[in-house]
């Protein structure tokens, strides 16, 4: 037997768990895993002894979970009311085209990944994005070019 | 308690829903996601009502009947929602109706009609999804999806399989396996039960009409066909006839018309497979083998052993399937008899079934790179060949089928129906094991539409525990309880679509149950009218056995007649 991987430990969590914890097991394996596995779904599905359809249908419901991982940094873009108003979606596009990846996407070299999310909560600051957790205020085409650029020279910097 | 629908008093029982009550007093009422026998999900809407007192339109499926109310099922209002509702699902479903093969059998183009939707009112860009069509049995048309959630609920509430649900959410959804991926790679075990129940085009049989025409018209093959017990029973509905309606002789006359140089029987295979079955359960017994001893005819069912429960590979009979043993039977001793090369015949299986289709893949099943069956049509895809080739069953005169392989008993018939290979199987294990034959024949107790039906008989000294199961779902209980350490039970028949072959997958579209029971109805008629009742009393069969195969279980039968299974993996399951 192998060591107990990641989600293996989460399912300790769960013993005896029945099909109405799925949603937080999803929650716990993402967490841990960063993204929802197909061998990590297949796992839950196996514990809750519940079809891998129906994990896959209640995941595939939900925004929150995905389904690739997830890169090293994970763009969220705001696509709210007041981001929106405020030219969200021109961000969205430029940084879909700066990264060559689109919307749920990880780009190759797993830096980075884009991620809409509904509202961040932060509508004094739009157009807003999050990267990994930090917000970034009032966005726009170059000052999105210049925050890639300064994450790829410290990629660079760090490697050399 | 009182109820009036429209205007007229009518009596209701506490619990039962308004839909219930409406159709037992005749009021039309349409559906689409209502599954009879089943709780409702109220997902599509079309079946609203209107009641005296209530804000809104109520759907009658899932709506209580209460005391006092007064339903309006034909108002203005009503009859503009459920216009309304077919608008909406006709928004983003393709125009190709010239072309859906379901026709004329779609429900949604059926609702169109009967509400006057002449014009897309709501025109919504549709999203297009490929096709799947990488199962050999069933292809999904997505696009064609209404989302009415009845294939998911066969898949899971029927069969026990669940290897589709809904994905994602709101207009992006749609019906799909796990991780989206292709049909065939899932735990589907290729039954058809979705396609019965799918009111559109998006979920039908892989056709392999193309194939058999070219056959049919190629000199150098030698096309010889064989058709299911439940076939003669289920074909006169896709033209009109009654359910029920035997048309076994000129459906055997319509082959021949059809270019076919041989008709054979499967309830004659049915017979072989008794033979070789009984005496496979009565070695088990007399030398303690795997038991209980599962039945091995239905292709969907050991496919879902092989993938759901392995562990239970042992006791599953290893007789081929009447199909196969007759397939195996055509290019080997027919095709000497004749002097016919095997490879040049083509070989097809007329079935109520679309896990057939997947059957005849199985690469053991032949011998040399040459399949045993090369192809396998459903009824309803045998409809559209003889429609094709213009013949009208009502204007030939029946036939007998050809020898060696044409004659069978009343027991090879009654495969096609639930608990009907466990009765042929009892009246010859009763003969081979004490010299008697059975009483009556007639085992009532594994008759009818229950999805278990358990029996205990004596059989000279021995008493046996037998169980009938129809649908997989009722197919998984019992297999539970026998991993659990049930041991009473010596010999289960299990068939795959609920009330067995007259109920498959591959059946004329059934609007109701009465059908299904109609087509049972028929092949116990047989069975009372005919005098040989007994699969061990088929000359051809005992001819074959004399000429050919030697003894059940021989080395011949072992080769030609048995096969083996194994674990089976899927990309939905650990």
């Amino acid at each position: 037997m192998s060591a107990p991987s990641k989600v293996d430990k989460v399912l300790e969590n769960y013993s005896f768990a029945k099909r109405d914890k799925l949603i937080p097991i999803l929650q716990d394996v993402q967490a841990a895993d960063g993204f929802i596995s197909k061998p990590a779904a297949l796992k839950v599905a196996k514990h809750l002894d519940i079809p891998a359809s129906k994990v896959y249908g209640v995941a595939t419901f939900y925004n929150q979970f995905r389904f690739k991982p997830v890169g090293k940094y994970h763009i969220m873009i705001c696509r709210g009311t007041a981001c929106h108003v405020k030219g969200s979606a021109a961000v969205l596009k430029m940084c879909e085209e700066v990264l060559g990846i689109k919307a749920g996407d990880t780009t190759r070299d797993g830096l980075f990944s884009i991620e809409v999310v509904a509202c961040i909560g932060a509508c004094g600051l739009a157009p807003v994005i999050s990267v990994n957790g930090e917000f970034h205020a009032k966005v726009n085409a170059d000052k999105l070019r210049k925050l890639v650029e300064d994450f790829k020279a410290a990629e660079n910097s760090n490697g050399k | 308690m009182k109820l009036t629908v429209n205007g007229h008093n009518v009596e209701a029982q506490a619990g039962e829903t308004l839909l219930t009550v409406l159709r037992r007093e005749g009021v039309h009422v349409p559906t689409l996601c209502h599954m009879e026998g089943m709780l409702p999900s109220g997902a599509c809407r079309i079946c609203v009502v209107e009641a005296e007192g209530q804000a809104n339109l109520i759907p009658s499926c899932s709506f209580p009947a209460a005391e006092g109310m007064k339903i309006l099922t034909n108002s203005p209002r009503v009859i503009n929602a459920r216009k309304t509702v077919v608008e909406l699902l006709l928004g983003s479903h393709p125009d190709d109706c010239l072309y859906c093969a379901k026709q004329p059998a779609c429900e949604l183009n059926k609702l169109s009609r009967d509400y006057g939707v002449t014009s897309r009112r709501f025109p919504v860009a549709r999203k297009k999804k490929p096709l799947d069509i990488s199962s050999p049995s069933i292809s999904r048309d997505p696009d064609k999806c209404i989302l009415c959630g009845k294939c998911v609920r066969a898949c899971e509430e029927t069969q026990s399989v669940a290897c589709i649900d809904f994905v994602k959410r709101g207009s992006d959804s749609f019906i799909g396996c796990a991780f989206d991926s292709s049909l065939n790679v899932s735990s589907c075990v290729n039954c058809g039960q979705c396609v019965n129940v799918c009111p559109t085009g998006a979920l039908m049989e892989k056709s392999d009409i193309q194939p058999v025409m070219e056959a049919l018209s190629d000199k150098e093959k030698y096309a010889v066909v064989q058709h299911a017990p439940s076939i003669s029973v289920s074909l006169a509905e896709e033209f009109g006839l009654p359910a029920g309606t035997d048309v076994n002789g000129v459906m055997t006359a319509a082959f021949r018309k059809m270019g076919f140089k041989a008709v054979f029987d499967t309830s004659f295979a049915a017979d072989l497979t008794i033979m070789e079955e009984a005496s496979e359960l009565a070695h088990r017994v007399k030398n303690g083998g795997a038991l209980p001893m599962f039945t091995s005819c239905s292709p969907g069912w050991i496919k879902f052993v092989e993938t759901f429960y392995p562990e239970l590979l042992p006791n599953l009979s290893t007789c081929k399937s009447p199909q196969q043993m007759l397939g195996a039977m055509i290019k080997t001793y027919y095709a000497r008899k004749h002097n016919i090369a095997p490879a040049t015949i083509y070989s097809v299986s007329m079935m109520p079934c679309t896990a057939k289709k997947f059957e005849v893949t199985r690469p053991e099943m032949g011998r040399e790179g040459c399949p045993d069956i090369d192809a396998v049509l459903t009824t309803r895809e045998l409809a559209q060949l003889l429609r094709i080739h213009g013949i009208d069953l009502k204007a030939l005169q029946p036939e007998q089928p050809d020898m060696p392989f044409g004659d069978r008993s009343t027991a090879g018939k009654l495969f096609g129906a639930s608990g009907g290979v466990m009765e042929a199987a009892l009246r010859t294990a009763h003969f081979l094991l004490t010299g008697k034959e059975l009483g009556a024949l007639k085992v009532e107790a594994v008759r009818g539409q229950a999805g278990i039906k358990e029996a205990r008989l004596k059989i000279g000294a021995l008493e046996v525990g037998v169980a009938a199961v129809s649908g997989l779902g009722n197919a998984r209980k019992l297999a539970e309880e026998i991993k659990n350490g049930r041991k009473d039970l010596h010999f289960i028949e299990v068939m795959t679509c609920p009330g067995g072959c007259i109920n498959g997958g591959g059946q004329p579209f059934a609007r109701n149950k009465t059908a299904i029971i109609e087509r049972m109805k028929a092949l116990y008629a047989i069975d009372a009218a005919e005098k040989l009742r007994t699969s061990h009393a088929n000359k051809a069969v005992q001819a074959l056995y004399k000429d050919f195969l030697g003894k059940p279980l021989g080395e011949k039968s072992h080769h030609l007649l048995h096969t083996k299974y194994a674990r089976r993996k899927a990309a939905d399951i650990v």
